[in-house]
């Protein structure tokens, strides 16, 4: 369940290379976004997030890197990209997802270890799950 | 490096006695009979070595003693990776260093051990499927099949099929195309996806040795037979006999032409 | 009728029960599913950020290799496969500068910008078979199956790649109708069933599940039609976790479009392989008879 988010704004915080990044790796427009909150309405993952997929946008743009980095959000997203079809400005939400993913794993920071994924579960599992859980979440 | 130190010689060439003379002369004679010599790099210093070496034999005749990075010499330990690259050319080539023979200009370093993950298991305790590669290497479906590997080969397989085969759970096809592999490890070295390649290649063709490839029947017929004693009197004969007829028997023993096709028989049936 | 196909590597393993009664049926209808060769994984996921090229090579070559067999349309199976080698395939078209880079990059000999086209087996079921002579071709028709079509993510998102509408999709509904079953819509049939997060948050799984399942349910569903390997696993697996987490939760049959085709046109269950579903539908086949007389679902322990 997403939860308020109480969030000091103010150009002390406000990371510009942050911005700069996500813009660049998304190739999107951050302030296409109006916050209408039909991402929020149409993905499947809120129960997992701390932040709602509205929120991160916000913070993305207002280069609130930390509030960003604190959250679960990001990691808990499946690309399923219910977002980006549904957004009314067009603007694709799982490329910011995904640029700031990749912020931290190209710092080589894994998300997610193969090692720790159960041996019983490196079998069970469908090699569609292995190839793109390995892909989103190492570097 | 030592005057009296030998060099390899061509084998056209004489070969002139050594005698100790004064060293100004012994250089002089030296540039006499030495084969060209031409401008190589090891790790990036350059030296001035005789044409028609190996890679290996000219970091030898340069000064390094190999302790490491050398091992059979005869291209199939797979100890002596090396990567070069020609001037004004981007390309990175790759060859064993004890096969390859130096080229002008050539600026080499050796991979003589490149750090790999290597699952522990006990290989008696696997079955025959594809998933226990999935659980030993899961990194495996990091491949991106960027084909760096398959570049990176000095024996030329084709490493990526080979990774692909195996994330398709085709340990056959892995273990057969992977059959040249002496585990240099520089397809290691090169992986974006941080795959061991050869570790798991291993592995396949454990696997399919051991529980894939159908047994020869005829072989065990044949262990059988000798455990049991067929060939016990013609070995005795053997043991027991003189020396010139050993002599006789070896020189005129018949051997299967290189042609004989399946019902090709010797002309003495007593050991069939 | 040959056509360039690409099964991904989850068919040739795990998902067998995906491909077999797909190659055995096209063969029923007249086409014959030519494996391109050397073909490589695809990478399943679409790399979504601007600058990054390198997992772009891994679907292109493999659109290299039918382009090199002279053949102009690839047809694909596996959901993810759809979606990555599509994307690429739009990359390839559109974007010239990361077009050059990827062809001067993959030394295969040939260029490539984007030549074949990429297709799902169900639209070559809607548009080079037709409904309507599928229809004819039934031997068994499925009457009395409420089969819900779950879509998933893959095979209509983004819209540049999307096989139907994205909204309101009917494809899967129309096959369910040509093989004579009686397709139920559901709100949610095409809400995300987790993808990848089952292998760093396997907890989220029957979360993702359970809204899925139970609309269905509720709009009277009694088995769940599905395309992809990785929703057959997790909403399998999610069900599990839903029905022992709560007592009365109704676990649903579980079953691929490419299975319940191979019915309609009278193929043997063997070809099936129910025993690899991860939803076992044995006893609702039995009981709608759609099951011929004689035939059983082997079944791998544990799998009910």
């Amino acid at each position: 369940m997403t939860k308020k988010v109480p969030v000091t704004i103010s150009s002390k915080r406000l990371r510009r290379e942050f911005v700069k990044k996500v813009k660049e790796l998304s190739g999107q427009n951050l302030q296409l976004c109006y916050q209408c909150g039909m991402c929020t309405g149409s993905c499947p993952a809120t129960a997992n997030m701390d932040i709602s997929p509205r929120r991160i946008i916000e913070l993305a743009r207002l280069g609130l890197e930390e509030e960003i980095a604190g959250s679960r959000t990001v990691w808990t997203c499946a690309s399923c990209l219910a977002c980006t079809v549904n957004c009314p400005r067009g603007f694709d939400l799982s490329k910011v997802m995904e640029a700031i993913r990749l912020l931290t794993l190209r710092k080589n920071i894994d998300h997610v270890r193969p090692e720790d994924i159960p041996p019983q579960e490196r079998c069970d599992l469908p090699q569609t799950a292995m190839v793109s859980g390995l892909r989103k979440f190492t570097g | 490096m030592s005057a009296k130190q030998t060099k390899k010689k061509s084998a056209t060439r004489a070969v002139k006695p050594r005698t100790k003379k004064p060293a100004a002369t012994a250089v002089k004679e030296e540039k006499k009979i030495a084969a060209k010599l031409i401008p190589i790099y090891i790790m990036g210093k350059r030296y001035e070595v005789p044409e028609g070496l190996t890679i290996m034999k000219a970091m030898e005749y340069a000064g390094y003693i190999l302790i490491r990075g050398c091992g059979c010499r005869g291209g199939t330990c797979g100890a002596c990776g090396t990567v070069y690259r020609k001037p004004g050319d981007y390309k990175l080539q790759v060859a064993l260093a004890c096969q390859k023979t130096v080229e002008p200009d050539m600026y080499i370093a050796q991979i003589p051990f490149f750090p790999a993950n290597r699952a522990t298991y006990e290989f008696a305790g696997l079955t025959a499927a594809p998933e226990e590669v999935f659980k030993l290497y899961p990194e495996l479906f990091r491949c991106v099949a960027c084909n760096s590997c398959t570049k990176a080969c000095p024996q030329g397989i084709e490493v990526m099929d080979a990774v692909s085969a195996l994330k398709q759970g085709n340990i056959a096809g892995a273990a057969q195309l992977s059959f040249d592999c002496i585990q240099c490890g520089l397809c290691t070295s090169r992986c974006f996806g941080e795959l061991a390649q050869y570790h798991m290649f291993q592995l396949a063709r454990r696997t399919y040795g051991a529980r894939i490839v159908p047994r020869a029947e005829h072989l065990a017929e044949m262990v059988k037979a000798v455990n049991e004693g067929r060939y016990d009197r013609f070995l005795d004969e053997l043991k027991q006999a003189k020396e010139d007829e050993l002599k006789k028997v070896y020189q005129e023993r018949e051997v299967e032409p290189m042609a004989a096709g399946e019902d090709w028989k010797p002309k003495d049936t007593r050991y069939l | 009728m040959s056509l360039a196909y690409y099964p991904g590597c989850t068919l040739k393993t795990k998902a067998r029960n995906l491909e077999e009664p797909a190659v055995a049926s096209m063969e029923a209808l007249g086409f014959k599913l030519d494996e391109i060769p050397r073909w490589n994984c695809c990478g399943a996921v679409y790399s979504l950020a601007d600058d990054d090229l390198i997992h772009q090579v891994a679907p292109v070559r493999n659109l290299i290799r039918v382009k090199k067999q002279g053949k102009t349309e690839l047809v694909t199976l596996c959901a993810f496969c759809l979606n990555s080698l599509k994307r690429a395939n739009l990359l390839m078209r559109q974007d010239v500068e990361k077009r050059n880079t990827l062809n001067d990059f993959i030394d295969e000999g040939i260029d490539y910008s984007g030549e074949v086209k990429v297709v799902h087996l169900l639209e070559v079921l809607r548009d080079e078979v037709g409904w309507e002579a599928l229809s004819q071709k039934v031997k068994l028709p499925l009457r009395g199956l409420k089969a819900a079509p779950y879509y998933g993510c893959t095979l209509l998102r983004p819209r540049e790649i999307a096989i139907d509408d994205v909204e309101n999709p009917t494809i899967l509904g129309d096959f369910l109708k040509a093989v004579g079953a009686s397709p139920v819509d559901f709100p949610e049939s095409t809400r995300c069933c987790g993808s990848y997060q089952v292998v760093s948050s396997p907890g989220d799984i029957a979360e993702y599940a359970r809204p899925i399942l139970n609309s269905a349910l509720s709009h009277g569903a009694e088995a769940l039609v599905l395309t992809c390997p990785l929703c057959d696993y997790n909403l399998g697996r999610g069900q599990k976790e839903l029905a022992k987490k709560q007592g009365g939760f109704r676990e649903m049959p579980l079953l691929y479009f490419t299975q319940l085709l191979a019915l309609a046109l009278g193929l043997s269950p063997r070809v099936c392989h129910f025993d690899l579903n991860h939803g076992s539908p044995e006893s609702l086949l039995k009981e709608r008879n759609l099951l011929p007389q004689g035939e059983s679902v082997q079944l791998i322990g544990g799998q009910q």
